[in-house]
């Protein structure tokens, strides 16, 4: 379940074949019933069946291949649109399969009262149970390690096969069956039963099992239900109405009507599109518990992120060489190069990358035999010792204590100097050489590029963001500028996260946050989206309503993109959908009744072959356009972050005004076609 | 067509005038706040509660404000039937008028109630002079009263956040002492003016030039004209209704009439705009509907110009294009703006015989009747627009990647189910009833003309039922237990579901939070809506009906043309 194998085909080999047969299950009427569209065109393509096999009692001898040819274009429409389905369930369950094979039954060192280690089978696991998980064995079921430190391989969930550090207490004491211990022994409390299990969630989850219609696609549903049976009607009172100016219409002709009328479009891959976006979110490693939260994501109007790993890096880095006391600003800059060449600390690092952007580099090579002083907790310094002369680098005050144990003065400026630094939110080190500061190295918290479009692109789509901060209000400013958020809340509470979302919310917006620790876990039950790091703890994980396996915290910005995918694919297709009646009904009314009164053969605009080539043409167009479209619902039309007015615009213009063309210019083409037959 | 276009201007013109004060006289009138309107009319409406013995002017929520609706309406409708059985024992009835037969009752009183005034009877010759002033011009009153306050209700419970969306009994009475009263006293008198006859003698007798003595039927004519055409009611004094010469006699009254019918639902969409805060929502749904009307305006206009196509072949002048059935005192122009009005607005009064309109000419009032929210009849024609409004919000709304919201307000499956059941009632009374009677002879039988022209004449008379109109194509003789029964079911149907579900939908959209708007939301008050609008409208309306006016009015034209 690595990324590669992810971004599959839609249209793989085995999942076709499955759906293929599934499509053919599906015409029980019995499942068919649960999408009243498709399940009138059923109907009706059974009554065309019966008029086939009994056509005396129909009277219809004489057009038995007309309605033939309508019954097997009705029967592909319900096929076309079983497939859609089906296909959209077979990716689903594809992956469901691959994790069922994680799922193995296995072996569970369980610790009974007395103390002793006793082996079970994981599925004889209850919560409460403690089990030992020594190196190389799979974790029996989800816990909280009790005791112990372990690196865990947790690539059978999440696809990362770096393994991760869990210890007990703290944020990262879960762990989550299925996934194996490399090292060390753990011991863990179980805290789910099995069955109830996060695998057994995610399996269901992405199975489709318990998917159940969003409020969204239940009023869809409600208003095609509503045109189907507006059609019914308008197709049932035709004909007495036309019987009574003699105008006998043939009941194949009217069943033909009917479906070319009822949104069968949307009817058919309403299902699919909704099965495809979850899918969309799954195959991106996000676990979004219902259909529900993936459409809430995409109505998301504030955004709630944490400061420290989401919009930075969490490490400090160098961003400035202050010079102090007599030295100058080259002399600070090489100091802080040559303390800091051999330490390999992300901080270490960054001193050689700032002291290089300002184009100054130190060759190494003299230095080969200098000695390397790592950094330590008493002295809260590092630094190296080469031919003789010591430079340092560390904590300003065990620098200023160092120097003056050497003998050394304080530069009368140092403490202002730190002191701004630190007013800025930065951290100050001291570099020293010999006996001597000579300057301070300005660390700061640097905001993760790409941050600022991506904020950008989010105030695009009108949503405000928010960044929550343990920091001072100045070193939250700082940040916040610099990564363009709209708004910081400095020195936060887990209380002023739940405060805020409140505060959002009694406003009437929808407000999104991510988390992982515990004391994030009534914020995320709180906000509408809560996206918890699967890193992060049980309680967190719970309380959200969706988890991301790769815990990357900035993922909250793509699922919101997801979920306006979803949304809009289903208005296009609908808005297509009923956009193409127009068409239908130039192709089919002047062809019904142009046999009782030849004048109709004015509103033949298409100037189609004959009435049967008309409406043969536009059923066919009906039931061809649901597979044309099955990409369409599967991939979610293309979207880019935009204010609301232009994409309206241009999905109008695709979707509405294409909606009304395409069928026209369709149907022509078919009937160009039939026209050699017919 | 200059001298055409000249006069559409001039009502346009004062359309504006007349509208948009009006639209501010109606906020101010049915304010929750106290207003200097208060000081005028309180003790009119103070001595009105107290006859009436209405104790509470609390606010209610949605269901009590329906449930005293309909408890109104139907107390009004048992008196109604009551005065029509009896009328030939009471008093004022010097022209000695029996009284009325059941189910024509049955009829009339519903079609008075509903604010359709469809008549199955001929005013002069089946009422008293009693039954017009305490029936007639009372149910006009109500009947435009009840949709008056649905709308402001409905209205209120957009622009706010609450549990409650008014007391109907408060704004029914607003409706008829500060709006529908005033109003019909400066039109009577205007009409008056204008040579419209108010009296209480049931008929004059003259000499004619042939030395012959002749009763010419007369009455309180111009008081009832003017609550006809302000309430969008319909229902005339005189069987012929607008075209006769004492309810409509010149040009001058016929814009009069016009402007009257028109007022006040081109008000209420401004009146929306300024309750709802944002008064480019109202000017949206303003323009989108006057954009539908312009066009239609067009086509019945052009095509009873350019004169009906069977007598054109056989060689006679269309220079005066199609006068049959039309008064020469009104001409094409004036004909043609009253059809289209009197059928956008759902008033059904008529100064032309809608049966010999062109084909062509006749798919305009078809058309505005099968949408029922061109402007639409006194409160129920914004109602119906809003139930479209929702619509296009729907199905539109998701394409800007969001779940669909109408004025911030997310439109969910509860509000779904009900915007439906109005959605279908439309197409349902108009079909069913229709089809039902091509299926037997109680409804052939009263077909006049056959053929094409037959099928547009039942159809329009469930359309003219269910739009709540009242205008006749006439030619359908409609007096008997048949219609009157099934076009008095489609006219209850037709008026009381979708203001019951409307209602609901307001009720429980009044309740959400609304969520504020961003560069994200998708907006309902530009150019943009204004398209989507017209395109839902016309698209889920006229789809609907697509297939009777070909077989009726389109295959009428094709086959003389």
């Amino acid at each position: 379940m690595n990324s590669q194998t992810k971004n599959q085909s839609m249209f793989q080999g085995p999942i076709v074949r499955q759906a293929l047969r599934d499509s053919f299950k599906k015409l029980n009427p019995l499942i068919m019933m649960r999408n009243p569209v498709m399940f009138v065109v059923e109907v009706g393509t059974f009554i065309t069946l019966l008029m086939i096999l009994m056509p005396g009692y129909f009277g219809i001898q004489n057009q038995m291949g007309y309605t033939i040819a309508v019954f097997v274009i009705l029967f592909f429409t319900i096929l076309f649109a079983n497939f859609a389905e089906a296909l959209a369930e077979g990716r689903g369950k594809a992956q469901a399969d691959s994790l069922k094979k994680t799922k193995a039954d296995t072996v569970a060192k369980r610790v009974n009262e007395k103390g002793e280690i006793e082996k079970v089978s994981s599925t004889e696991l209850r919560k409460g149970d403690v089990v030992v998980v020594e190196t190389g064995d799979l974790v029996p079921g989800d816990g909280e390690i009790i005791e112990g430190l372990a690196s865990i391989d947790e690539s059978a969930i999440t696809g990362e096969s770096a393994p991760v550090i869990k210890e007990a207490g703290g944020d990262f004491s879960s762990v989550t069956g299925g996934t194996k211990v490399v090292s060390d022994s753990i011991k863990i409390r179980i805290t789910a039963d099995p069955g109830e299990s996060f695998l057994d969630k995610m399996i269901s989850l992405v199975e489709g099992a318990s998917r159940q219609k969003t409020p969204n696609e239940l009023a869809l549903n409600t208003l095609l239900i509503t045109l189907t049976l507006t059609f019914l009607m308008v197709v049932v009172t035709l004909l007495p109405i036309a019987g009574y100016v003699g105008v006998h219409l043939q009941i194949a002709t009217l069943i033909a009507l009917l479906v070319c009328l009822i949104p069968t479009t949307i009817g058919g891959l309403l299902s699919a599109i909704g099965i495809a976006g979850m899918d969309r979110v799954t195959r991106f490693n996000v676990l979004a518990m219902s259909g529900k939260a993936v459409e809430a994501a995409g109505d998301i109007n504030t955004m709630i992120l944490d400061k420290t790993g989401t919009i930075t890096f969490g490490n400090r880095m160098a961003a400035q060489f202050t010079p102090v006391g007599s030295a100058t600003e080259s002399e600070a800059r090489g100091a802080a190069v040559l303390s800091s060449l051999k330490d390999e600390t992300p901080e270490g690092r960054s001193v050689l990358e700032l002291s290089k952007s300002q184009g100054f580099t130190v060759d190494p090579a003299p230095y080969e035999q200098a000695e390397f002083i790592p950094f330590a907790a008493e002295t809260r310094m590092s630094g190296m010792d080469a031919n003789g002369v010591i430079y340092r680098k560390g904590a300003v005050d065990s620098i200023q204590k160092y120097v003056q144990e050497l003998g050394g003065e304080v530069p009368a400026d140092l403490k202002e100097k730190s002191d701004q630094i630190a007013g800025l939110g930065g951290t100050p080190l001291g570099v020293s050489v010999g006996n001597k500061i000579v300057g301070l190295i300005y660390l700061k918290d640097t905001v993760k590029p790409g941050m600022k479009e991506r904020f950008d692109e989010l105030r695009k789509m009108g949503i405000k963001t928010i960044m929550c901060t343990g920091d001072n209000p100045l070193t939250a400013a700082t940040i916040a500028k610099e990564a363009g958020v709209d708004d910081f809340i400095a020195e936060s509470t887990p209380e002023d996260k739940i405060r805020v979302i409140r505060d959002e919310q009694a406003q009437g917006k929808l407000v999104a946050m991510t988390g992982d620790g515990t004391n994030d876990a009534p914020a995320l039950a709180q906000a509408d989206v809560g996206l918890a790091m699967n890193s992060g703890t049980i309680a967190a994980k719970e309380a959200a309503n969706m988890v991301d396996l790769d815990s990357d915290p900035t993922k909250i910005i793509e699922v919101v993109s997801i979920g306006k995918q979803l949304l809009m694919t289903r208005g296009a297709l609908t808005t297509f959908s009923i956009a193409n009646d127009i068409a239908k009904y130039f192709a089919i009314l002047p062809a019904m009744f142009t046999v009782a009164i030849p004048q109709m053969e004015a509103l033949n605009f298409m100037n189609l072959n004959s009435p049967t080539s008309a409406i043969l043409s536009a059923l066919i167009f009906n039931a061809i356009i649901i597979p044309l479209l099955i990409p369409l619902a599967m991939k979610g039309i293309a979207y880019k972050p935009m204010p609301a007015a232009a994409l309206l615009r241009r999905n109008l213009l695709i979707y509405g005004l294409g909606g009304v063309i395409a069928p026209f210019i369709g149907i022509k083409l078919i009937d160009l076609a039939v026209g050699l037959f017919v | 067509m200059g001298n055409a276009t000249l006069q559409f201007l001039l009502i346009l013109i004062l359309l504006f005038v007349i509208a948009i004060p009006l639209a501010k006289y109606l906020q101010l009138a049915f304010s929750r706040e106290e207003t200097k309107l208060d000081r005028f009319f309180a003790p009119f409406e103070k001595f009105i509660y107290r006859v009436a013995g209405i104790q509470s002017r609390e606010e209610t929520g949605w269901k009590k404000y329906a449930l005293s609706l309909i408890l109104a309406n139907a107390a009004l409708l048992g008196i109604s039937y009551v005065v029509l059985r009896v009328q030939n024992f009471l008093p004022l009835n010097p022209g000695k008028i029996s009284n009325m037969e059941s189910t024509l009752s049955f009829n009339t009183a519903i079609s008075f109630m509903t604010n359709t005034d469809l008549q199955h009877y001929s005013g002069e010759s089946g009422l008293t002079i009693l039954t017009q002033m305490i029936f007639v011009t009372m149910m006009m009153f109500t009947s435009a009263a009840t949709g008056l306050a649905v709308a402001i209700a409905v209205i209120r419970a957009l622009s706010s956040k609450g549990k409650t969306i008014g007391n109907f009994y408060q704004d029914y009475i607003r409706a008829n002492v500060r709006v529908l009263l005033p109003l019909s006293v400066i039109l009577t008198i205007l009409l008056v003016a204008f040579g419209v006859p108010q009296t209480l003698d049931a008929s004059t007798t003259i000499t004619t030039l042939e030395g012959k003595a002749q009763t010419i039927a007369m009455g309180p004519v111009a008081s009832l004209e003017s609550i006809k055409h302000i309430g969008t009611n319909g229902g005339g004094f005189f069987g012929v209704n607008s075209a006769h010469p004492f309810e409509n006699p010149n040009a001058i009254t016929n814009i009069l009439q016009i402007l009257a019918m028109w007022c006040i639902p081109a008000a209420l969409l401004i009146t929306y705009g300024l309750m709802v805060k944002n008064r480019k929502q109202g000017w949206v749904l303003f323009g989108s509907m006057m954009a539908i009307f312009l066009i239609v305006l067009t086509v019945i206009y052009c095509a009873e110009q350019a004169g009906n196509p069977a007598l054109n072949k056989l060689g006679f002048s269309s220079a005066q294009g199609s006068m049959e059935g039309k008064e020469v005192r009104f001409g094409i122009p004036l004909s043609s703006f009253f059809t289209a009005l009197t059928t956008a607005a759902t008033t059904g009064t008529v100064n032309n015989m809608h049966d010999t309109l062109t084909p062509i000419g006749s798919l305009v009032p078809f058309g505005l009747m099968m949408l029922n929210n061109v402007f639409g009849g006194e409160g129920t024609g914004f109602v119906n627009l809003l139930m479209y409004a929702i619509l296009a919000v729907f199905l539109a709304g998701l394409m800007v990647g969001r779940t669909p919201e109408f004025l911030g307000r997310k439109i969910e499956p509860r509000e779904m189910k009900l915007i439906v059941i109005a959605l279908l009632i439309h197409p349902l009374i108009i079909l069913g009833p229709s089809a039902i009677a091509f299926m037997t002879h109680l409804g052939t039988d009263a077909i006049s003309n056959g053929g094409f022209h037959g099928i547009s004449q039942v159809i329009y008379e469930f359309t003219s039922a269910g739009a709540n109109n009242g205008s006749g194509f006439e030619g359908l003789g409609d007096n008997t237990p048949f219609w009157n029964i099934s076009t008095g079911i489609v006219m209850i149907l037709g008026r009381y579901i979708s203001i019951i579900a409307l209602l609901a939908v307001a009720g429980s959209l009044t309740q959400k939070q609304p969520v504020p708007e961003t560069i994200g939301t998708f907006r309902t008050d530009n150019a943009t809506f204004g398209a989507i609008l017209i395109g839902t409208v016309l698209i889920i309306g006229a789809l609907t009906f697509f297939p009777v006016l070909v077989l009726g009015p389109i295959a009428e034209f094709l086959s003389i043309r």
